[in-house]
């Protein structure tokens, strides 16, 4: 070998074992990579009472409803498995039934999910207000799809639209 | 194939006389470029059927966010370059990306927070893909950290070289952190596979985005070759055509 074919050998090793390193140590941390859970992994985890997680989905078309004050009551949907959500603050402005949430909070003694915390996950799609009206009856482009469940995680759940 | 206008460009005076005639036409393509994307960006494109006028920093995310990886990319190319065929041209790419490439990643940073607090309801979460650029962000500190500890500028660039190749592997996560991993940031507009068939984004507003990726594009290859020449001048100030270069001017 020459200097360079060295020199070579010893730039494609780096790449290659860097890389490596990180496909591994990203597969075995794959659920600590998670930024949030579905309503699948915490009714099939049976997160433990009062414990912290964060709890994304979509909002369930027809299941908003203001208390007094702040206090809202709203179910919480993945592909598979729905979650009764109660909060008490300011929604963020985004926050509308068929819209997909991240809630953070604890699972209450009664089932529900008690949020401390709600942000609005915004999809990947830009829709000028005409386009919009016209694609009314998808009511967002949202798909549950893009809430990676760890209990369905290998079997690839079709994209589809959550039915209210 | 043959390979002797390559050769030709590698050598300092020759790079150095080829930048200061095309620098210029890219500076001003790109500004055009990115005044128009402006205007299309600000008055013609309608706003978003949901987040309304605040979709518009799109405009300066996505190019800047984009640029950001592909500055990286290219430095872990530049430093392959120099280490394997110690090619002092690539060593000085390495070394004159990483500052251009922290600006944009910061800007990125700066300009999604102000977009997040609006629509997430938050500046700033720990999700895969924040994460991974502000890494991003950090790696190129990094490099030009490291390039300021040598007093050999040789050495100090192919130091740099490798840690570009070894952080290159942050690349690729930052691009697939949003489909690997469940994330607040939403997934690829441009780039997914089903986006080509089905596009994301209505075309009155999708064009905007198209000239200012290509603005910022320019702007950044602009800026790498005037940071080059002015590393170039540096490192050979005591070179036959570097002071033919000041004789001439003076």
């Amino acid at each position: 070998m020459t200097k360079r074919q060295k020199r070579m050998a010893a730039v494609s090793a780096l790449v290659l074992g860097v890389g490596l390193a990180a496909v591994l140590g990203f597969t075995a941390f794959r659920k600590n990579m998670m930024y949030f859970q579905t309503p699948s992994d915490l009714v099939a985890g049976k997160s433990p009472v009062g414990a912290k997680v964060r709890l994304g989905g979509l909002v369930e078309k027809g299941s908003v409803q203001r208390g007094q004050g702040l206090l809202v009551e709203f179910r919480l949907a993945d592909c598979a498995k729905v979650i009764g959500v109660r909060y008490e603050g300011i929604l963020p402005d985004l926050f509308r039934e068929g819209q997909g949430i991240v809630a953070t909070g604890a699972m209450a003694a009664d089932g529900q999910f008690v949020a401390d915390e709600v942000l609005a996950k915004h999809d990947e799609n830009y829709i000028s207000p005409d386009l919009a009206a016209s694609l009314k009856e998808q009511g967002g482009k949202h798909s549950c799809g893009e809430f990676k469940s760890q209990v369905t995680m290998g079997a690839e759940t079709a994209a589809q639209g959550v039915q209210p | 194939m043959n390979w002797t206008w390559f050769h030709r460009l590698g050598s300092p005076p020759s790079f150095f006389r080829f930048a200061e005639r095309l620098a210029p036409w890219l500076a001003g393509l790109s500004l055009l470029l990115i005044a128009a994307a402006c205007y299309a960006g600000l008055y013609l494109a309608p706003p978003d059927y949901q987040q309304g006028d605040a979709f518009r920093i799109i405009y300066v995310h996505v190019p800047t966010a984009a640029i950001s990886l592909s500055i990286y990319a290219l430095m872990a190319v530049a430093g392959a370059i120099a280490l394997i065929w110690r090619m002092k041209l690539a060593e000085v790419a390495v070394v004159a990306a990483a500052p251009i490439g922290a600006s944009f990643t910061l800007v990125a940073l700066v300009t999604g927070m102000l977009w997040g607090k609006p629509m997430w309801g938050a500046y700033w979460v720990w999700d895969a893909r924040l994460t991974s650029e502000l890494v991003l962000l950090f790696l190129y500190i990094g490099v030009i950290a490291l390039n300021g500890a040598f007093n050999d500028p040789r050495a100090a660039a192919r130091a740099c070289a490798w840690l570009a190749l070894v952080g290159v592997v942050n690349v690729p996560i930052v691009k697939f952190s949003v489909d690997w991993w469940n994330s607040l940031h939403q997934g690829s507009t441009l780039l997914s596979v089903d986006g080509i068939k089905n596009p994301k984004m209505s075309t009155p507003m999708l064009w905007p985005l198209l000239a200012s990726l290509a603005g910022f594009y320019l702007l950044f290859a602009a800026a790498l070759l005037r940071r080059m020449q002015n590393i170039l001048l540096e490192r050979e100030r005591r070179a036959g055509w570097v002071r033919e270069l000041m004789e001439a001017s003076r």
